[in-house]
């Protein structure tokens, strides 16, 4: 009897148990296959290993932005931390003198710093405007229609991705003092026009825009020049604010090689006084880091403004063979 | 769009496109006279001596061989170029693809969060002097006060006057930065793929995502592959702000001289033009050189 007891109640758990275990299993399958949908985990893919790749990626990334992290903390330091040791990373007491100091500091040298941060936007803003219109011009053109020499000005232009303007610099000079351009805007300004990267995406993105469209304005009787302000433009707007984030990250980086051509100060960029402020060393950690502040930002918001508009172009940048 | 008129002759097809020349020539007349033009005159200025004052003077070979035989500097800069382009190339390529294909399958804000953090650098690449601060001589840099406070050194270490460790801090800074437009390209590439791929070769029995990889994902972004390539090549060959900002200029020992510091040095500060553009000359058929290598490289890719 108490056997029998015994071994129906065992059995009974056991049932239990197991049908709890059955239903567990199927609600985990149901939880795994929502976590699976959720994010969008796909076939051959094990959730486990995805969330170890977030976790990783994470911390590789962390390690990634440290030295912008590390600059953006520094411009809020009060000068006293700066010199702490060991140091810290996050500002124990946040401030804003660094950013009042930059004035007094660029106070001593004979260009005030207003002068460098006009120049790198005026640098900036012009060469990034006249790049993407006269860029999507004739990526327009060469994308779209076929006329004797097309295909070879394409193939050049597509040559001159592989070397860096660096290579031009030392005729380049020659050039623009022939020009009489040698120490002006014109010598960072109008080269920006011609940079081969911009034509080479709106050209293979405009491959994307469909005849039919054109052949319609065409046969409407519309010209060139409004289809192209009409039609064409307005279509390729994330070519074309790619172009402005590459073009605009280029010249406010590097102001297009801007210490080959230009030898006055008052006309030299913001990266030009942010490494002449660091050369005082530690001393000047905060100030620099303050400019280093500002020339970071500019770019990284125009990016995450755009950035899905680029995704959508650089699809297209593929070179073929 | 195919001009209806392809088969009328040629002088009358230019004519009849004189609006399309229109379009291009503002485009075309800067990159001839800044980009082509240039390099015809440097091809041509290689051969001659010529410094600003004196009328350029035919040499032949000359600067090609002094380049090579009496100028030592050159030849440590020659090393230090690929000794930063085969370490930062390389790494830097695989690495914005690794990092690209990991991203690809995450849900979309965690997707946009680490296109914005692995790109970040490349847009802030005006303050790499930033990293001048974190590997300071002192033990005020935070990589010397970091390590001291481990006791894993003693004394601070010289990063950046040591010619034993200069190249390696270049190295990693160069590689921070190295997730360019061929990064971006490689994400848009790989959201480019159609699922129907993954699906269709798992029935073939592709079993998980190295194999994935191999077979479906890197032949069908060949294209992107090659953009990703010239743009990493183009970049690595002409490293100098770098160099001049971390380890000065000149730095110990010439220790951070890259061929294009020593371009620099000859065309900008000494107006020795001619050798200048010898110099030039070399650097440009280095890269040419090795696209092609790369090229024929990623052909192999998949198979």
């Amino acid at each position: 009897m108490e056997n029998r007891k015994i071994r129906r109640a065992v059995s009974g758990t056991l049932s239990t148990v197991s049908s709890g275990v059955r239903a567990f299993r199927r609600g985990s399958a149901w939880v795994r296959h929502k976590i699976r949908s959720a994010f969008g985990i796909q076939l051959n893919r094990r959730i486990f290993g995805e969330i170890l790749n977030v976790v990783a990626l994470g911390l590789f990334g962390l390690v990634f932005i440290l030295p912008i992290v590390y600059t953006i903390c520094n411009a809020f330091k009060p000068s006293d931390e700066l010199f702490l040791f060991p140091p810290k990373l996050f500002p124990q007491r946040p401030t804003l003198e660094n950013f009042s100091d930059l004035s007094a500091l660029m106070g001593e040298s004979w260009v005030p710093f207003s002068r460098y941060v006009f120049n790198t936007i005026l640098i900036t803003a012009a060469g990034t405007a006249a790049h993407v219109i006269f860029a999507s011009m004739a990526a327009y053109v060469l994308g779209k229609y076929e006329f004797p020499g097309s295909k070879a000005f394409f193939a050049m232009v597509t040559a001159a991705l592989m070397f860096s303007p660096i290579i031009t610099s030392v005729p380049n000079m020659l050039i623009m003092s022939g020009l009489g351009w040698m120490d002006t805007y014109w010598a960072v300004i109008i080269p920006a026009i011609g940079q081969p990267l911009g034509l080479f995406l709106m050209k293979q993105f405009m491959e994307t825009l469909p005849d039919s469209i054109l052949e319609a304005a065409l046969i409407d009787g519309a010209r060139q020049p409004r289809i192209f302000f009409k039609i064409v433009m307005p279509a390729m707007k994330p070519a074309w604010l790619t172009l402005i984030i590459f073009s605009a990250q280029n010249l406010w980086n590097t102001g297009g090689n801007i210490g080959f051509y230009i030898r006055s100060e008052e006309l030299k960029n913001l990266p030009y006084a942010l490494n002449s402020i660091l050369t005082g060393g530690v001393a000047r950690a905060g100030a620099g880091s303050a400019v280093g502040l500002l020339l970071i930002s500019v770019p990284i918001i125009i990016f995450i403004l755009a950035q899905s508009n680029i995704i959508d172009t650089m699809t297209t940048s593929g070179m073929k063979e | 769009m195919r001009t209806q008129y392809a088969r009328e002759p040629f002088l009358r097809r230019i004519w009849k496109s004189k609006v399309f020349y229109l379009f291009l020539l503002p485009y075309a007349l800067v990159f001839f006279v800044f980009t082509v033009l240039p390099v015809l005159i440097s091809l041509w200025n290689s051969f001659t001596y010529n410094n600003l004052l004196e009328p350029a003077r035919f040499v032949g070979f000359d600067n090609y061989v002094r380049m090579f035989t009496q100028d030592a500097s050159f030849v440590q800069a020659l090393k230090n170029t690929f000794v930063i382009a085969l370490v930062t190339g390389p790494v830097g390529y695989l690495l914005s693809l690794f990092l690209a294909w990991l991203i690809n399958e995450m849900v979309r804000p965690l997707r946009t969060l680490f296109v914005l953090v692995f790109y970040a650098p490349t847009m802030s690449s005006a303050i790499y002097s930033i990293w001048g601060i974190l590997f300071s001589s002192d033990e005020y840099g935070y990589i010397n006060g970091f390590l001291m406070s481990l006791n894993l050194i003693d004394e601070p270490i010289s990063w950046l006057l040591d010619e034993k460790y200069i190249l390696g801090v270049v190295i990693i800074c160069v590689i921070w930065t190295s997730m360019g437009a061929g990064f971006l390209s490689f994400v848009a590439g790989l959201r480019n793929i159609d699922r129907q791929y993954y699906e269709a070769a798992s029935v073939d029995g592709i079993r998980n995502r190295w194999q994935e990889l191999w077979f479906i994902t890197l032949p069908m972004m060949k294209p992107q592959l090659m953009f990703g390539a010239i743009m990493s090549i183009t970049s690595s060959f002409s490293v100098h702000e770098v160099t001049m900002v971390l380890a000065g200029f000149p730095s110990t020992n010439n220790a951070a001289l890259t061929v294009v510091n020593h371009l620099y040095d000859y065309g900008y500060l000494r107006f020795e033009l001619g050798y200048a553009s010898a110099i030039a000359t070399v650097l440009f058929l280095m890269m040419l050189g090795a696209n092609k290598l790369v090229n024929m490289l990623l052909r192999r890719v998949g198979r």
